[in-house]
């Protein structure tokens, strides 16, 4: 076969690849797509139920919706590395392409997949939650965008973690917790900045802590994953 | 010309030792037979070459007269194994197309066409790899290590779950192996390797 023209392309070409077989084998077997969405349709509709016509603060609106978020994101994104070892092909993949590819391409998977649900849930919550109103909507568009980016790129190291280990439904709540809080909290405040109808400025502490988060977390993934990955 | 080189490689599991002082140098042309009781890590030896498993102590090298010392190994080795599991929801053309993406290489539909036509796997080649036989996933494998030509070719029990005319196929491939590159096998069976030029006993290894 003919080899690419240069050592970073082809890890981009493995990367992407990597991500494309995810989304067309996920688009083929629904395995994770269909979890998810039952998830957010079920949790808010609970909510919904729960609330009859009540009117929850925007505090708590604005922290049932990262609720949601992060459970929906707990029952689905470990999945991409959890099949790989259920199915035996982790070696496979160990064999075919560089820990770095496959955690770039299975963050881009994650990221894809976590903001589409999240759109989802976003939608659900707007037209269900009559209370929920946002006022700032670069605040909330924005809160949304690092919120997931931040979800995607912390569940991809945690799932590689918990693959490897006998434990996985248990573990990967257990590690998520401690590493996702700052991430939820900021996100939590964020979402309740724009419910109020804050002025974007006032949100930029929130803004930078998350791009640091993002930052932080995608590098030190980057440097440990090889670690993770091989036996 | 292609060296392979293992220095006192050895590998422990649970403070069980699996094998130690295993050391050994190939180059292109040459055969190597590794032998042991079922348990005596013939598996784990071929994993550790292929670079998917980390020895506990030792270090394996692959140099290339041309590059020097090659560092992404796997892009070297072609890995037949009972360990190595397939896409079962893409096609047999899929799953070889995704080998070489996978590894960041181009491809040529034709070039997979020919390899599948090799494994005598062609006709079913749109097929999902989960409708096939255990016999004809055994024959895939081959074609999958084989889609980036390796210098190198590791085979751990090479001929299992093969009718006649797939030990056939097998025995065809290694000859070709054998004039072009390196190759590895590990097997109970002594009739899958004929001629070897070096042997690795690791029930005499632990």
């Amino acid at each position: 076969m003919q080899r690419a023209e240069s050592p970073t392309r082809r890890w981009l070409r493995s990367a992407v690849s990597i991500f494309r077989k995810d989304w067309r084998s996920e688009l083929r077997t629904r395995y994770v797509m269909s979890a998810l969405v039952m998830f957010v349709v079920t949790t808010i509709s609970i909510v919904v139920f729960a609330l009859g016509s009540e009117s929850a603060p925007l505090d708590a609106l604005s922290g049932m919706l990262w609720v949601v978020i992060f459970f929906a994101a707990m029952s689905g994104l470990s999945r991409t590395f959890v099949t790989e070892e259920e199915r035996g092909t982790a070696m496979t993949l160990q064999l075919l392409a560089t820990p770095g590819a496959v955690f770039f391409g299975k963050l881009l998977f994650n990221l894809v997949l976590v903001l589409g649900v999240n759109a989802l849930t976003v939608l659900l919550y707007a037209i269900f939650l009559t209370g929920f109103v946002v006022k700032t909507f670069s605040i909330f568009f924005f809160t949304i965008l690092f919120g997931s980016v931040g979800l995607a790129a912390a569940s991809t190291i945690i799932a590689g973690i918990i693959a490897k280990a006998n434990t996985k439904g248990t573990l990967y709540p257990v590690l998520s917790f401690p590493i996702l809080l700052p991430l939820l909290l900021t996100c939590i405040n964020g979402t309740r900045l724009a419910t109020e109808g804050a002025f974007i400025e006032e949100a930029y502490g929130e803004f930078q802590f998350l791009v640091s988060y993002i930052i932080v977390v995608v590098t030190a993934s980057s440097v440990l994953f090889e670690y993770i990955w091989k036996d | 010309m292609v060296h392979l080189e293992a220095q006192n490689l050895k590998k422990v599991f649970n403070r069980r030792v699996i094998f130690q002082n295993i050391s050994f140098s190939l180059q292109t042309k040459q055969t190597l037979l590794i032998t042991g009781k079922n348990g005596s890590g013939k598996s784990t030896l071929i994993k550790i070459l292929s670079d998917v498993l980390t020895p506990s102590e030792g270090s394996v090298h692959l140099t290339n007269d041309d590059v020097g010392k090659i560092t992404k190994r796997s892009d070297y080795i072609g890995l037949v194994s009972p360990y190595l599991q397939l896409y079962d929801e893409f096609s047999a053309e899929e799953n070889l197309a995704l080998a070489c993406a996978m590894r960041g290489e181009q491809w040529r539909k034709e070039e997979l066409h020919a390899l599948l036509q090799k494994v005598f796997l062609y006709e079913r080649r749109n097929e999902p790899v989960r409708t096939f036989s255990s016999g004809m996933k055994q024959r895939m494998k081959y074609a999958f290590a084989l889609v980036h030509r390796p210098p190198v070719l590791l085979l751990d029990e090479p001929t299992s779950n093969l009718d006649t005319d797939g030990i056939a196929m097998v025995k065809q491939i290694m000859r070709e192996q054998q004039t072009t590159g390196i190759l590895v096998v590990a097997t109970n069976d002594r009739s899958d390797l004929e001629t070897f030029d070096m042997q690795v006993d690791l029930d005499a290894a632990r």
